[in-house]
């Protein structure tokens, strides 16, 4: 394993501290137990956004707090979610008094977590509400699995309730419009190449030179099928087919397209993915009218691509374009 | 003599040392089917819980099993967090204030931290979870209660049973977990959840063989 670390144990803590001294005017960071909040928290009378998971997928959480998105962000172990001591003081921390919203991926170990500190801040006398997004179209949704994974319509989410709150929106409707936007979205993603989690020491799981996973999780999660590596054109059909498909868009409905680097894919990759999931969105008649094009929501230095598509209508297209200030995204100040 | 506070701190220290021991062991079983981070929350876990340990060495059982299960959640994250620092607590709240656990107490107490499993998890029987070892054990000791069977046989067949839940978790596909999503693929592979189980309850069995 070559990695630019100095312990595997103290991976998490020292990327807390160097985001600590890079973006003072943004962010605090608290330790023990550790969370990112916003430097001007709490603000009274906003809903409070809070999200977090493993880490590892960077800028989630932690480089989405800021004016505009997150008010806290709750980052774990490397792939491990994280506890519910940490949502808790969070959720105290930034709670302005018009109650914190909970944005949960679906995975097991954040779900029950997430449930505890949500049962502890209750106890508090603080309101919350949970939000659980799941737009995995890789996994069959089923009853006797563990649901869909959330994956990039979190980012989403994040960046749109967020504005809502900022907009100071009540927290059922911000709740509401995190349920709507993960209703809205749906992601599917695929890996050239496997990662390795620092303190495992060799990569998740082997994938040989000329194959590929197609369907994979954040977290290196096996995919739908392993094949060998295809010219992009085809991979990005097969990853738009079962996303376009999942609900049913209608031809003159606004999307927005979300073209996603797992960490080790390059700008120029993404962006020959790019144009081909816009060739595919537009022939079937969608408008594409909102984009993001970068590493959002990484898996380490896994090389990939996923792609997300999120159903937009007026509202949802003015809060992405509202303000946002945050150490990962960044415009409209 | 029956199992004292001593012997109880004794049982959580074994527990240390052995998912200390098969770290990387419970590693390898999650990387198969899972996001290969079982045996180094759970080591983390309890090097947290060892730390502890000084300041309830003199407490009753309920607040030994009560500071674990607290500090398992506030250190472990993942599944394992939530359900192991449940299993304690649940241990703790049927110890409150005992100095001492008989068979039956000990029947009591695995009963109800499988039921917090349970309600937590939401995993039944058979979905390839530690569910599937906790249960078999549970049974066991009530039937070994039943039969007046000694402590330390009962212990035994009672970490025998867990070790036959966890083998049986082979051909299981899971239901629950990070393993569903690999659907059929998950059959074939040893659940980690349930070899950590099988691993804690066996530490018991042995630390405890000299009770009656």
């Amino acid at each position: 394993m070559k990695k630019l670390i100095n312990q595997a144990a103290d991976v998490v803590r020292e990327e807390l501290e160097g985001i600590a001294v890079a973006h003072p005017d943004l962010v605090k960071v608290h330790y023990d137990p550790s969370f990112v909040y916003r430097a001007d928290a709490p603000i009274k009378g906003k809903v409070a956004v809070i999200s977090g998971g493993g880490s590892g997928h960077e800028p989630m959480h932690g480089g989405f707090v800021g004016l505009g998105m997150l008010d806290a962000a709750c980052p774990g172990a490397v792939f491990t979610s994280p506890t519910p001591d940490q949502m808790l003081e969070a959720t105290k921390k930034v709670d302005g008094g018009a109650g914190v919203l909970h944005i949960v991926k679906n995975y097991t170990g954040d779900i029950m977590n997430f449930e505890m500190a949500a049962d502890l801040a209750r106890g508090d006398g603080i309101e919350v509400e949970a939000v659980v997004i799941d737009d995995d179209v890789a996994v069959k949704d089923s009853l006797y699995t563990a649901g869909r994974r959330g994956v990039g319509t979190t980012v989403l989410a994040e960046k749109i309730c967020g504005a809502a709150a900022e907009q100071r929106r009540s927290l059922k409707e911000v709740a509401d419009l995190c349920r709507k936007v993960n209703g809205w979205g749906r992601s599917m993603g695929m890996a050239l190449t496997s990662c390795t989690v620092p303190h495992v020491g060799k990569p998740t799981f082997d994938l040989p030179e000329d194959e590929m996973e197609i369907g994979i999780g954040i977290h290196g999660e096996p995919g739908r099928m392993r094949m060998k590596v295809k010219p992009a054109d085809e991979i990005v059909e097969m990853l738009m087919e079962p996303i376009i498909t999942d609900i049913p868009y209608k031809p003159g409905e606004e999307v927005l397209l979300f073209v996603n680097s797992m960490g080790g894919t390059p700008q120029i990759e993404l962006y020959i993915v790019y144009r081909k999931a816009y060739e595919i969105a537009t022939k079937k008649g969608l408008k594409v009218v909102r984009n993001l094009i970068g590493p959002y929501i990484t898996s380490l230095e896994m090389a990939g691509t996923s792609i997300t598509m999120l159903k937009m209508d007026e509202d949802l297209k003015k809060l992405w374009d509202a303000p946002v200030k945050t150490p990962g995204l960044r415009w409209g100040i | 003599m029956p199992i004292a506070r001593e012997d109880a701190l004794n049982w959580i220290k074994a527990c240390g040392k052995v998912l200390a021991e098969n770290r990387d062991y419970l590693t390898q079983l999650d990387a198969a089917i899972g996001d290969a981070d079982h045996g180094a929350n759970m080591d983390r876990g309890f090097k947290a819980v060892l730390n502890k340990m000084p300041e309830i060495s003199d407490k009753d059982i309920g607040t030994i099993f009560k500071t674990v299960g607290m500090t398992l959640i506030s250190t472990v994250g993942g599944a394992g967090g939530p359900l192991y620092g449940t299993f304690f607590l649940q241990a703790g709240m049927k110890t409150a204030g005992k100095m001492e656990l008989t068979l039956s107490d000990w029947y009591t107490v695995l009963d109800a931290a499988l039921s917090g499993v349970v309600m937590r998890g939401k995993a039944e029987l058979g979905d390839k979870t530690m569910v599937d070892a906790l249960t078999p054990a549970r049974d066991a000791l009530k039937a070994a209660l039943e039969n007046h069977t000694s402590l330390p046989t009962a212990l035994e067949q009672s970490a025998e049973a867990a070790r036959e839940g966890m083998e049986g978790t082979i051909p299981m596909v899971a239901r629950k977990g990070r393993a569903s999503y690999l659907g059929e693929r998950s059959a074939g592979h040893q659940d980690p959840g349930a070899t950590s189980s099988y691993l804690i309850l066996k530490a018991a069995a042995d630390t405890w063989s000299a009770c009656t």
